[in-house]
């Protein structure tokens, strides 16, 4: 297998065992990124002499005697997360020439653990869209096929990894945006409880949803990269200090031995599903569901109850109410958020008039249609006579869309739905109705309204040869569970090892 | 709900957007297209509910009050668009 093929968890290995080095591994990427970067354009700023440097900074750690699961291995970063020194556009014109003079946290923890910091990956503008189309630069391309959308917002990280442009990347998740381009692209994303990673640096769309989240080849991959990223920060205040993301789950879950994600390069052998109640929500069966994702996410289920599981329905009764909430709620925030692009301090500056002419000159040149769109859908909701009837009412229905959960994990340990209703469409499909992409997210909207966590991984294929995501969602702190009962349907099946041909 | 221009030409004053004519036009009609969709929130009665703006339980969060070295002003200068005598320079804000 070529290098750039490799999990992290292998490449680990073999880094250790001294069958190649940091530099020799960073090479093959970039080489691998050099071919096939130009179809599938999943980055949107590349660091290669950077990169080099930290391998070699990595190899020589490990030479002192160092080991860590992230050492020398190369991964890729989203582009709304700060880099210092490297430009942070967030796939906005209004950020193009910005270079934060800081790290994120979670880069930062990339960092010390001795990872390879390839380049920036392509988003949707400000992480608001489903498909990257809504990036100023250009749209990524689905690996599996280049007419196709990789998903979005994270979609130039899912591609990379789908690719083997990286071995792992960093995504964010505010209602979907690591899980559903993770489906479209057939690799593994996690989005962490609320407040189980820091947002420190990363650039704020809707701050009581958004999450950093994880894509990898695997499961024990995103495992190794959450434990690398999880845990409190004290310059995010509403980063909960629970320690690792295992840490802090020893008394809320109690699946099987809690010691199997203690050896952070693998989850430890399938000891099966026996005991485990996976429940099956009616409502994440919509009425537009790909009747192909239906009958693969079914299946899935068969699989998990074969290994043990015992299988129930549960109830969601509010879904439907989760896709108007969603897009109250987070547009109000961002409207708030992206008052802070002004021209004064960072960035864009259009227009030498007035102060306000210049607010406003700058503000209609730099930002794109989506981004316009949901700044006037939040100012909307959140503007005198509309506030209680719009933004009021949608967080009170969001309580509602909680207690679902609340109640759903009194019966069941972890809940089972499909990730996204179809595999990935094709560019353009959907740019002329926002009401239209808005759907793609409908089944991973409320996760991040309940602030609890979820995952997507590879379950299947369609007709067309396109990836199929199962969804597997756990209560706030129960990502140990979810990653447990993924790793035991990985060790059942094989689908996480097929990888596109480009 | 049906937005009127000059609704929407309200609302882009607020956020302080300027829009083209086709760009009122266009959020006009999309802008009415989802509020339409997003009235069956009122379908449900929530009378006795209360909002949710977090899913964190609410708590202080403190941290010992000492001082640390601030980001330097060249590095956060380097990225304003205009600059005076150290500072960020802006139009006129007063006639």
């Amino acid at each position: 297998m070529e290098l750039c093929q490799l999990t992290i968890h292998e490449a680990h290995r073999r880094l250790v065992a001294e069958e190649f080095t940091a530099v020799e591994l960073t090479e093959a990427v970039l080489e691998r990124i050099m071919a096939v970067d130009n179809d599938v354009k999943a980055y949107l700023t590349l660091t290669p002499e950077e990169a080099l440097a930290q391998a070699r900074a990595a190899d020589e750690r490990r030479a002192a005697g160092e080991d860590t699961p992230l050492l020398g291995i190369p991964l890729a970063v989203k582009d709304v997360l700060c880099t210092e020194g490297i430009p942070t556009t967030c796939g906005s014109r209004i950020l193009e020439d910005f270079v934060p003079p800081y790290d994120a946290t979670v880069v930062e923890r990339l960092k010390a653990a001795g990872a390879v910091i390839l380049g920036k990956t392509n988003t949707d503008e400000f992480a608001m869209g489903s498909s990257t189309e809504n990036s100023a630069f250009f749209t990524t391309h689905n690996p599996w096929d280049l007419s196709r959308v990789p998903g979005g917002s994270s979609g130039g990280s899912a591609a990379a990894v789908a690719a083997g442009e990286t071995l792992g990347a960093l995504g964010t998740d505010t209602g979907g945006s690591v899980r559903q381009p993770a489906a479209l692209c057939g690799v593994v994303g996690l989005k962490p409880t609320y407040g189980r990673v820091s947002r420190y640096g990363l650039v704020a769309f809707a701050s009581s949803l958004d999450q950093v989240g994880v894509l990898a080849k695997d499961v024990t991959d995103a495992a190794i990269l959450l434990e690398a990223i999880a845990g409190y920060d004290p310059c995010d205040s509403t980063s909960m200090d629970v320690g690792g993301y295992n840490s802090g789950l020893q008394d809320s879950n109690g699946l099987g031995d809690k010691n199997g994600l203690q050896d952070s390069n693998r989850l430890g052998d399938s000891n099966g599903l026996a005991g485990v109640r996976v429940g099956v929500p009616t409502e994440y069966f919509v009425e537009g569901i790909q009747p192909e994702v239906e009958a693969t996410v079914r299946a899935a289920v068969d699989v998990l109850a074969g290994l043990g599981a015992e299988v129930m329905e549960v109830r969601l009764p509010h879904t439907d109410y989760a896709l108007p909430v969603y897009y109250l709620i987070a547009p109000a925030e961002a409207s708030a958020n992206l008052a802070r692009y002004d021209g004064v301090r960072y960035a864009l500056r259009v227009g030498g008039g007035g102060l306000d002419e210049m607010y406003k000159a700058t503000r209609g040149q730099g930002f794109g249609p989506e981004v316009k769109r949901r700044i006037m859908l939040g100012t909307y909701a959140l503007s005198a006579g509309y506030y209680d009837a719009y933004y009021l009412k949608a967080q009170k229905v969001r309580t509602l869309i909680k207690a679902d959960f609340d109640a759903a994990f009194e019966q069941v340990d972890i809940i089972v739905a499909p990730t996204s209703p179809t595999t990935a469409f094709r560019i353009g499909e959907r740019t002329d109705d926002p009401l239209q992409m808005y759907l793609s997210d409908v089944l991973t909207l409320a996760v991040n309204l309940a602030g609890i966590c979820g995952l997507s991984l590879p379950c299947g294929f369609d007709a067309e040869g396109l990836p199929i995501g199962l969804q597997m969602i756990g209560p706030a702190l129960g990502e140990e569970r979810i990653l447990r009962v993924a790793y035991a349907y990985e060790w059942a099946t094989d689908w996480h090892l097929r990888r596109p041909t480009l | 709900m049906k937005l009127s221009r000059e609704e929407v030409q309200h609302i882009a004053g607020l956020a302080r957007l300027a829009l083209s004519d086709e760009e009122q036009a266009l959020y006009q009609g999309q802008l009415s297209a989802i509020l339409e969709h997003f009235a069956r929130l009122q379908e449900l009665d929530t009378e006795a509910i209360s909002p949710t703006a977090t899913t964190l339980p609410l708590r202080n969060v403190m941290r010992a009050d000492e001082p640390r070295p601030p980001f330097s002003r060249e590095g956060i200068l380097a990225n304003a668009p205009a600059i005076e005598k150290g500072c960020f320079k802006v139009p006129a804000a007063l006639e």
